[in-house]
C-alpha cells in the first residue's frame, strides 16, 4: 500500500483555519466529502465518530503529529487526508505538545486488515524525521502530494 | 539499588504470541501494549517477519500491521524480562486486548 493508493490529494489542507481540534477534524472531513463522494449527512456522522474516539484516547501520538481516525461505513475503501498547522493545535497529545500535521484516517468497518495495512504505512513515513519535516514545511497542496508522491517512491526519504 | 546485589543480573526472555482479536494491533491495543511494557525497566522490542521496533513506543508499534492471526516475537532484555514477557503474553493471547476475536464478531 501507498500513500496514492489511498491519499486524497484534492483534500489535503496546507493551513488549517482551525485553531483546536474538534475544529481541525471537522475541516478535514468536510474537505473530503466532494472527492470522497461521502455527502453531508454522512460527514456529520463521522466528524462525531472521530471526535467521540479522540475523547477516549487521544491519537496525538508525539513529535508534532496526530492521526485521527475511524472506521465507518460511509466509506468502502480506505481514504485519508492531511491538514497542516502553523501555530500548532492542541490534540492532548502524549508529549503534551502541539500537533502540526494531522493525517485522518477513515476506514470501512469490514476490512481491518486494510485499515491496518494504511496505519502501518503512515507510521513508517512518520517515523523519519526528515519527512515530519519535509511535511510540516509543505505550503500548497501541490507541494503535500509531490511529498507524498516522492515518499512513495523512494522509502528511505 | 543495593551494593552487592549481582544477583540482579540482566537477563533476556522471549516469547512468540499470536493476535487473536478480529480487528489486530490497531491503535488502541498497540496503546494498551505501549503501557504495559512501560511499566518495566527491561528493554523490549517486538518483531514480525519484516520489522522489529520498541514495544514502548506507539509511533513504532503502530508499524506492525499485525493482523489477526500474525505471530510477533516479543523480546524482553533486563532484570525483570521473564515478568514483562509473561504481562504482554497475557494482554495478547489470553486478554486479546480485551476485543472480541473473529467468531465472537460475527455474533454481534
Amino acid at each position: 500500500m501507498k500513500f496514492a493508493d489511498f491519499f486524497c490529494f484534492k483534500a489535503v489542507i496546507p493551513q488549517l483555519k482551525a485553531k483546536d481540534r474538534d475544529g481541525a477534524i471537522v475541516e478535514l472531513v468536510n474537505s473530503l466529502e466532494k472527492p470522497a463522494k461521502l455527502g453531508k449527512a454522512d460527514c456529520k456522522k463521522i466528524i462525531k465518530a472521530v471526535i467521540k474516539r479522540e475523547n477516549e484516547a487521544s491519537t496525538g501520538m508525539g513529535k508534532g503529529i496526530a492521526v485521527p481516525h475511524v472506521k465507518h461505513p460511509a466509506t468502502k475503501d480506505v481514504v485519508a487526508v492531511v491538514g497542516l498547522s502553523g501555530s500548532g493545535i492542541d490534540f492532548s497529545a502524549l508529549d503534551k505538545q502541539p500537533v502540526y500535521s494531522v493525517i485522518l484516517l477513515i476506514s470501512p468497518v469490514d476490512d481491518p486488515d486494510k485499515h491496518l495495512q494504511a496505519m502501518e504505512y503512515i507510521f513508517r513515513h512518520l517515523n523519519n524525521e526528515k519527512f515530519r519535516k519535509f511535511l510540516r514545511q509543505c505550503q500548497s497542496p501541490e507541494q503535500i502530494e509531490d511529498l507524498l508522491r516522492e515518499a512513495d517512491e523512494n522509502p528511505s526519504l | 539499588m543495593q551494593a552487592g546485589q549481582d544477583s540482579l543480573e540482566k537477563t533476556v526472555f522471549e516469547a512468540t504470541v499470536k493476535i487473536k482479536n478480529a480487528d489486530g494491533l490497531h491503535m488502541r491495543p498497540a496503546m494498551q501494549f505501549v503501557d504495559i511494557a512501560s511499566r518495566f525497566e527491561s528493554d523490549i522490542t517486538v518483531s514480525n517477519t519484516e520489522n522489529e521496533v520498541d514495544g514502548k513506543s506507539i509511533m513504532q508499534m503502530s508499524m506492525l500491521a499485525a493482523t489477526c492471526g500474525t505471530k510477533l516475537r516479543i523480546k524482553a532484555e533486563g532484570t525483570d524480562a521473564k515478568e514483562a514477557v509473561d504481562a504482554l503474553r497475557e494482554l495478547v493471547e489470553l486478554r486479546h486486548f480485551d476485543e472480541p476475536m473473529p467468531n465472537e464478531k460475527k455474533k454481534q
